[in-house]
C-alpha cells in the first residue's frame, strides 16, 4: 500500500510539473503563446485599448498577459484545477468540448494498436525463440528489422495509397462510415473497427519488430534457466512450461517497453490522425497548430500528456500484480 | 621481465599482466597509447566487423556520409570547391514537371510538381540531416551521461532530484512537446532543430546509466580508487564511464532515429517552414500538399522517392546498433576473441526496444 501511495504521489507530481511547464511555455518564454495571441489581437484591433486586449486573451487562455507572474500562475493553475482549458478560437467552442468529442476515439485507436501489437510481438518472439537458429527464426528476424526501420507515417502513406485508395478493402479516412448514425448498433461498431484497421496497422507493422526481437532474446535466456530444466525433468507438459515458466518470466522485462510505446503512440497520433483525417485528439492538435490556436494547442498537449501519465500509472500499478517483488520493498528490482 | 625500452615492441605478457606492477611506471606513453588502441579500437572493430549486421549497417551509414560530402562539395562556395558541382542543387523548373522515375536519365528519380530533380533533392537534404543527427545524438548522450553518472555516484538529494526530473521528462510524450516548441520557437538552424527534437530523449538513457552506476560503484576497483584518495571526477572518468559505452552507443543510434523520424515528420506536416529542399520531409510535404499525392495515383512516386533514404538510413542505424551487441555483450565477445568460454548456453541478446 505504501508503494501505491508513493506511486500516486509521483503521478500527481508529474501532472503538476507538466502543467507548470505548459504555463512556462505560454507565459514565460519570449515569443510564448500569450505573446503571440496578444500580438495578433493587437494587429486585428489596432484601436482597442491594451487592457481590453489583455482581457480578451485572458478569456481565451486564462492567463492575463499583464498580471504579475505569481498572479498569472495562480489564475492558470486554478483554471486547470477546475478543469477549464480555455476557449478555442478556431472551433468556436470551449477546448473542453472539443477534447471530450475527440479523446475517446484516440484512446480507442491506441488501445487496439497496443493490444494487437503486443499480442503479435510476444507470440512471434516466443515462437522464434523456440525455433532458434532455424530458417523461420532468421527470416522473421530480418523482416522484423526491416519493418522496424520504416517510420509509422511512411507506412500510413503506403497503406492509404495502396490499400485505401487503390482497393476499397479498407476506408482510408474518417472515424466511422458517414452513412451510419453513432449508437450501439452492429453497423456503427463494426464500421468504427473497420476504419481503425489502417491507422492501427501503421503502428503495428512498424512497431512490432524490435519488441518481437526483445521477446525472443528474453525467452532464449529463460529457456536456459535451471528451473525450466527442472520443470522438464519433472515431466510437466510442454504447454504448461511454455506458458507458466517461460512466457511469464520472459514477458516481465517487456513491461517497460509497453509503457514507453503507449507514450510514443499517443504522440504519434498527431501525424497519423492528420493523415487519416481521423478526428481524434491529435487531429485537433494539428488543426490548432495550423491555425495558431494557442488555447487548443496547449489544451490538447496537456490532455495527451496527462493521458500518458495515467496510462503509465495504471501500467505500473498492474505491474505490481504481475511481479510481486516490486511491492515487497526490494527496491533494486524496480528499475 | 626487463624494463621495456622505447620503440621496442612490448614483450607478450605471458603472466596476464599480474606481475608487471613494478614495470607499470616504465611503460612509455607511446606504448600505452598503442596498447590502448589495440584494446579499445582495433580488437573491438575486428570483432564487430565479423557481424554481417555491422557490415551492412556501417556501409549504409558510410554511404550517407559520402552523399553528404558530395552535396557539401557541390554547394560549397569556398574558393577551391566553388567551381566543382557534382550534383546540381534542386531548384524549380530545372527539368520538366511531373517526370516519373526511370524515364529520363538526366533525372533518374523523376521531378516534382515544380520540376525539381528528386535525386538532387535527396542528395542536398543529406548534409542538414547529418548535422541534425549529430547535434541531437551528441546532446542527448552528453546530458544523459552527466545526469546518470552524477546521480548514481553522488546519491542523496542530488540523486532524488535528478531522477525525478528524468522521470518527468520520460513521461512527457516526445512529439507533442517537440511540436509545441517548434511552433513557439520557429528554429531554422539544423543543429538547434536536432537538439530540440531530442529535448527529452536523454531521460531514458539517464535512467539506465543511473542504475548501471549504482551497481558499478560497489565494485572493488572503484572502492580501491576511492581508498587511494582519487577525486570523484577522475573516478567517474576512469572507472565508471568506460563501462557505460554500450548504453551510450545504443542511445546514440536511438536518438539518431528519433531525429530522422521527427524532423521528417515536422517538415512533412508543415510545422517547420522551409526555404529550399532542406529535408526529405520537405519533398514529402510538396508531394502531399501541392501534388496531392495521396489521392492522385500519378503523383504517388513523389511521395515514395523521398521515403527511400529515410527507410534506408534508419535501417542502417538499426543494423549498426544490433551489430554492436556482439561487441558489448561480454560472453559473446570472449567467445569471439577465442578466449575462455563459459559453458552456459546463454547468449541473450540485449535489444533496446524503442
Amino acid at each position: 500500500m505504501n508503494w501505491f501511495i508513493r506511486r500516486t504521489g509521483h503521478a500527481l507530481f508529474t501532472i503538476w510539473a507538466v502543467a507548470t511547464l505548459s504555463f512556462g511555455l505560454i507565459r514565460l518564454m519570449p515569443g510564448g503563446a500569450a505573446q503571440i495571441m496578444t500580438n495578433r489581437a493587437t494587429r486585428n484591433n489596432p484601436n482597442v485599448d491594451r487592457e481590453v486586449i489583455a482581457r480578451m486573451v485572458r478569456e481565451q487562455i486564462q492567463i492575463d498577459p499583464n498580471a504579475p507572474l505569481h498572479v498569472a500562475y495562480y489564475q492558470y493553475m486554478s483554471g486547470l484545477a477546475q478543469g477549464d482549458l480555455g476557449h478555442s478560437h478556431w472551433a468556436g467552442e470551449s477546448v473542453n468540448s472539443v477534447i471530450a468529442g475527440a479523446l475517446p476515439w484516440t484512446v480507442f485507436l491506441m488501445a487496439i494498436s497496443t493490444v494487437a501489437m503486443f499480442a503479435i510481438a510476444l507470440s512471434l518472439g516466443a515462437i522464434m525463440a523456440y525455433r532458434e537458429g532455424s530458417g523461420f527464426d532468421l527470416g522473421m528476424t530480418g523482416i522484423a528489422i526491416f519493418f522496424n526501420s520504416i517510420p509509422y507515417y511512411v507506412a500510413a502513406v503506403v497503406f492509404i495509397v495502396f490499400l485505401g485508395h487503390g482497393t476499397s478493402l479498407f476506408p482510408p479516412r474518417g472515424r466511422y462510415p458517414s452513412s451510419v448514425d453513432p449508437g450501439f448498433t452492429v453497423d456503427f461498431i463494426g464500421g468504427a473497427f473497420h476504419h481503425a484497421v489502417l491507422p492501427s496497422a501503421s503502428f503495428i507493422v512498424t512497431g512490432y519488430g524490435l519488441l518481437a526481437l526483445a521477446m525472443r532474446g528474453n525467452s532464449i535466456q529463460v529457456l536456459g534457466e535451471d528451473y525450466v530444466r527442472v520443470a522438464r525433468l519433472r515431466g510437466l507438459p510442454d504447454r504448461r512450461i511454455a506458458l507458466r515458466y517461460v512466457g511469464r518470466n520472459a514477458i516481465l522485462p517487456m513491461y517497460t517497453s509497453l509503457l514507453i510505446s503507449i507514450g510514443f503512440m499517443f504522440g504519434g497520433s498527431i501525424i497519423l490522425e492528420e493523415l487519416f483525417a481521423y478526428p481524434g485528439i491529435g487531429f485537433y492538435m494539428f488543426r490548432a497548430i495550423e491555425f495558431r490556436d494557442m488555447p487548443l494547442m496547449m489544451g490538447t498537449f496537456l490532455v495527451i500528456t496527462v493521458g500518458v501519465v495515467l496510462a503509465i500509472f495504471i501500467g505500473d500499478a498492474t505491474y505490481g500484480k504481475l511481479d510481486p517483488r516490486i511491492k515487497s520493498g526490494d527496491e533494486s528490482e524496480a528499475y | 621481465m626487463k624494463p621495456t625500452d622505447e620503440g621496442d615492441a612490448p614483450e607478450p605478457r605471458t603472466d596476464g599482466g599480474m606481475f608487471a606492477g613494478s614495470d607499470a611506471t616504465q611503460v612509455t606513453r607511446k606504448q600505452r597509447a598503442r596498447e590502448w588502441f589495440g584494446e579499445a579500437v582495433a580488437t573491438p572493430a575486428r570483432i564487430a566487423w565479423e557481424d554481417w549486421r555491422m557490415k551492412v549497417g556501417l556501409s549504409i551509414i558510410a554511404l550517407f556520409v559520402a552523399v553528404g560530402l558530395v552535396a557539401w562539395v557541390s554547394s560549397s562556395n569556398w574558393w577551391l570547391l566553388d567551381g566543382v558541382t557534382l550534383v546540381e542543387e534542386p531548384i524549380s523548373n530545372q527539368g520538366p514537371t511531373r517526370l516519373a522515375p526511370f524515364e529520363n536519365w538526366d533525372y533518374p528519380l523523376g521531378t516534382d510538381v515544380q520540376g525539381r530533380d528528386l535525386l538532387a533533392g535527396i542528395v542536398h537534404a543529406t548534409p542538414r540531416m547529418i548535422q541534425m543527427i549529430m547535434a541531437g545524438a551528441v546532446f542527448s548522450s552528453i546530458v544523459a551521461t552527466a545526469v546518470g553518472t552524477v546521480a548514481g555516484y553522488k546519491g542523496g538529494a542530488v540523486e532524488r532530484t535528478l531522477m525525478t526530473l528524468s522521470d518527468i521528462a520520460m513521461t512527457i510524450p516526445g512529439l507533442p512537446l517537440v511540436i509545441v516548441l517548434m511552433v513557439l520557437i520557429e528554429p531554422q538552424n539544423p543543429w538547434f532543430i536536432g537538439i530540440i527534437i531530442t529535448i527529452n530523449v536523454w531521460a531514458g538513457l539517464a535512467r539506465t546509466i543511473h542504475s548501471q552506476v549504482l551497481s558499478l560503484r560497489e565494485n572493488s576497483y572503484v572502492e580501491a580508487s576511492r581508498t587511494m584518495g582519487m577525486g570523484t571526477a577522475s573516478i567517474i572518468q576512469k572507472d565508471i564511464l568506460p563501462n557505460l559505452m554500450p548504453y551510450v552507443t545504443v542511445n546514440f543510434v536511438y536518438a539518431a532515429r528519433r531525429v530522422i523520424y521527427d524532423s521528417v515528420a515536422l517538415y512533412f506536416l508543415g510545422v517547420l517552414t522551409y526555404q529550399g529542399i532542406e529535408n526529405w520531409g520537405v519533398m514529402m510535404y510538396i508531394a502531399y500538399d501541392i501534388g496531392g499525392a495521396l489521392f492522385n495515383p500519378n503523383n504517388v512516386y513523389m511521395l515514395l522517392v523521398p521515403m527511400i533514404p529515410i527507410v534506408l538510413l534508419s535501417l542502417g542505424l538499426i543494423l549498426f546498433s544490433q551489430g554492436t551487441d556482439r561487441l558489448f555483450n561480454p560472453r559473446v565477445r570472449t567467445r569471439q576473441a577465442g578466449e575462455t568460454v563459459s559453458e552456459e548456453v546463454d547468449d541473450s541478446t540485449t535489444v533496446v526496444t524503442q
